[in-house]
C-alpha cells in the first residue's frame, strides 16, 4: 500500500483578502475606539504569523493605530508529547508587551480540533492575565474535537475528517492560496 | 513542521550530525525564555517520570537537571550512589530494570565508567541521557558550552576555541571536542604533556604544550579544572608548578584578544587554573554557563522524551 495525496484549490489570493479584510473589520467593529489601544495580537506558529501580520496592518489603517503584535508556539503545551515520532520544531515565542489587563487577539490561519487554541490558551495564561482573550481564525473547517469556537471567521467549509486544510501565505511559502488536500489510499502496484 | 531530533537517547556529541547538535540549539534558545518568564514552567514532560541516577557525586549538574525536570513538569526520583542498592552489590543493569519496572520515562545517568550509560540504552526501552561518564563524555556540558559560544558570537564555524588543562581525564574537553569539530571550529588542547594526549592531532586538534601559543589568537578558552579526585598518579610535579605554567593569570592574560570569552565548567579552583579577578572579569561567561546549561538539560529532556512513542502505557 502507498498513500499519494491530491490538491484542490479551494481560494485564490483575492478571496483570501477578502477573508482577511472582513476579519478585520469585524474586530473593529466590536470595540469602542477607547478599547482600540486594549488591543494585542497574538499569531500562532507558524502560519498564524503572517495572517497576524496582514490583520494587523488593515486593523491599523482602519483604526489609526499600530496594534502590538506577538508571536506564540504551543508545542510545549503540546497534549501528544511522546505519542507522535518526533516532536514538531519549536519556532519563536515573542510576546513583547505586558498581557494584563489587554484585550488578545488569538490568530491562527485554521481552526480544526480546537486542541491547537486549548493549549494556546494555557500557553498564554502562563504570561499572564488578560481581561479578554478572543480567537479569529481564516478559515473553519469544522470537526471540532474541544469545546471551543472562534469570535472572527474569514470563511468556513466543513470538511470530512481525513481531508486537511493547507493555508499558503507569500512569507512562509511563496505564495497567497488555500488548498484543501486529500490522501488517497492506492492498492499495492 | 516535523523535527529532525528522532533518537530516544542522548549518549554523546560523537553520535550526532551537526544538524542535530544545531537543532539541540535552537530548541534551547526557546527554552531560554521559559526561564525568563514570571511562570518559569511549561507542561511539557506532564505525566512523565524522570529518574535522575547519579552513581558518582555532582551538585551543580545534578541540580541543573533536576531544576530543568520540574520546570517541564516532570515527576522526579532522585537515586545516589550513598543511598542505592548498587551500595548493597546489585548490578548497574538490575538497578535500572527495577527502575524501569516502575515505568519510568527517562533516565539521567552519571557514572564513573565510561559506556555505562550506552549499555543501559541499548537494554531499557526508558530513555537515557548521559550525565558524565568516567573520562568519556558529557553532552550537556559540552552543548551549554557551545550554546554559550554560539550566543555571544553569533556563530561556531571557524572560531579558534582553546582548552586548557587535564584534556586526559576530561569528559568535558572531549565532548566540546567532537561538538566543535562538528560545527567547523578551529580547536586547540593545551596542559601539561602527560595530559594531553597526543592522539588528538588526528582528528585535527591542535596540541600545544604551552600556555602562550594557546591563547594568541583564541576567540574563546575554556579552562578546565585541575580534578584532584582523579590524580591518581602524579601527572605534573605540583598544583603551584601548573598555576605558573598554565593558570590564567593578569601576566598571561596579555596573550588573550579582549574580545575573547573566558569559560570554565565549574567548580572553579580560584587561584589555580584561573585567578579570581579573571573569573569575575569583564570576559568571563562562567555563569551564563550555568544559566544556558538550564535551558540545554531542558531541550534535551523535551526532545528526547518526544522519541519515546509506544511507550506510553496508555496506547
Amino acid at each position: 500500500m502507498e498513500t499519494a495525496s491530491s490538491r484542490t484549490l479551494l481560494f485564490d489570493k483575492a478571496l483570501m483578502d477578502t477573508a482577511i479584510l472582513s476579519v478585520a473589520q469585524s474586530i473593529v467593529s466590536e470595540y469602542s475606539p477607547k478599547d482600540i489601544p486594549r488591543l494585542a495580537f497574538i499569531g500562532i506558529q507558524l502560519r498564524g504569523v503572517p495572517f497576524t501580520e496582514r490583520l494587523v496592518k488593515i486593523i491599523g489603517k482602519l483604526t489609526e493605530s499600530t496594534p502590538e503584535i506577538g508571536t506564540l508556539d504551543i508545542t510545549m503545551y503540546r497534549d501528544d508529547i511522546g505519542m507522535r515520532k518526533a516532536l514538531p520544531v519549536i519556532y519563536e515565542t515573542k510576546i513583547p508587551f505586558d498581557i494584563n489587563d489587554r484585550i488578545i487577539i488569538l490568530v491562527d490561519d485554521v481552526l480544526h480540533t480546537g486542541r491547537t487554541i486549548r493549549a494556546a490558551l494555557d500557553a498564554i495564561t502562563d504570561y499572564g492575565r488578560p481581561s479578554y482573550i478572543k480567537l479569529a481564525a481564516l478559515i473553519d473547517r469544522g470537526m471540532r474535537e474541544f469545546p471551543i469556537t472562534a469570535d472572527y471567521v474569514g470563511k468556513t467549509c466543513i470538511l470530512s475528517g481525513e481531508k486537511r486544510i493547507r493555508v499558503s501565505w507569500t512569507e512562509t511559502d511563496d505564495e497567497d492560496a488555500v488548498y484543501q488536500i486529500e490522501k488517497k489510499t492506492q492498492g499495492t502496484k | 513542521m516535523e523535527g529532525i531530533w528522532k533518537k530516544k537517547d542522548l549518549l554523546s556529541l560523537y553520535d550526532l550530525s551537526p544538524e542535530e547538535i544545531t537543532y539541540i540549539l535552537d530548541t534551547a534558545e526557546e527554552f531560554k525564555k521559559v526561564s525568563q518568564r514570571k511562570v518559569k514552567k511549561v507542561p511539557a514532560l506532564r505525566g512523565k517520570t524522570v529518574v535522575n541516577l547519579f552513581v558518582e557525586p555532582s551538585t551543580r549538574t545534578r541540580m541543573s537537571f533536576e531544576l530543568a525536570e520540574q520546570r517541564l513538569s516532570a515527576d522526579i526520583i532522585n537515586i545516589s550512589a550513598e543511598t542505592s542498592s548498587l551500595k548493597k552489590g546489585e548490578t548497574l543493569l538490575d538497578t535500572a530494570k527495577n527502575i524501569e519496572a516502575l515505568q519510568v520515562d527517562l533516565i539521567v545517568i552519571r557514572h564513573s565508567a565510561a559506556g555505562a550509560p550506552n549499555f543501559l540504552a541499548k537494554r531499557l526501552k526508558a530513555g537515557i541521557l548521559n550525565a558524565g561518564d568516567g573520562s568519556h563524555s558529557h553532552p550537556t556540558q559540552a552543548l551549554l558550552d557551545i550554546f554559550t559560544i554560539r550566543e555571544k558570537k553569533g556563530k561556531i564555524k571557524g572560531l579558534n576555541v582553546s582548552i586548557v588543562g587535564d584534556i586526559l581525564h576530561s569528559r568535558v574537553a572531549r565532548s566540546n571536542i567532537w561538538g566543535l569539530l562538528k560545527l567547523g571550529a578551529n580547536v586547540t588542547i593545551a596542559g601539561p604533556s602527560t595530559l594531553v594526549p597526543r592522539e588528538f592531532t588526528q582528528i585535527g586538534v591542535r596540541v600545544c604544550d604551552n600556555l602562550r601559543d594557546a591563547l594568541e589568537g583564541a576567540d574563546v578558552i575554556n579552562l578546565l579544572r585541575i580534578q584532584h579526585e582523579r590524580q591518581q598518579a602524579s601527572y605534573f610535579p605540583s598544583i603551584s608548578e601548573y598555576t605558573n605554567i598554565f593558570g590564567l593569570n593578569k601576566e598571561s592574560m596579555r596573550y588573550v584578544k579582549p574580545d575573547a570569552l573566558i569559560m570554565h565548567p565549574g567548580p572553579i579552583n580560584r587561584g589555580v587554573e584561573l585567578d579570581s579577578s579573571i573569573a569575575d572579569g569583564p570576559q568571563s561567561v562562567i555563569l551564563e554557563q550555568v544559566t544556558n546549561g538550564l535551558a540545554i538539560r531542558m531541550a534535551a529532556l523535551f526532545l528526547v522524551a518526544g522519541c519515546l512513542k509506544g511507550r506510553d502505557t496508555s496506547q
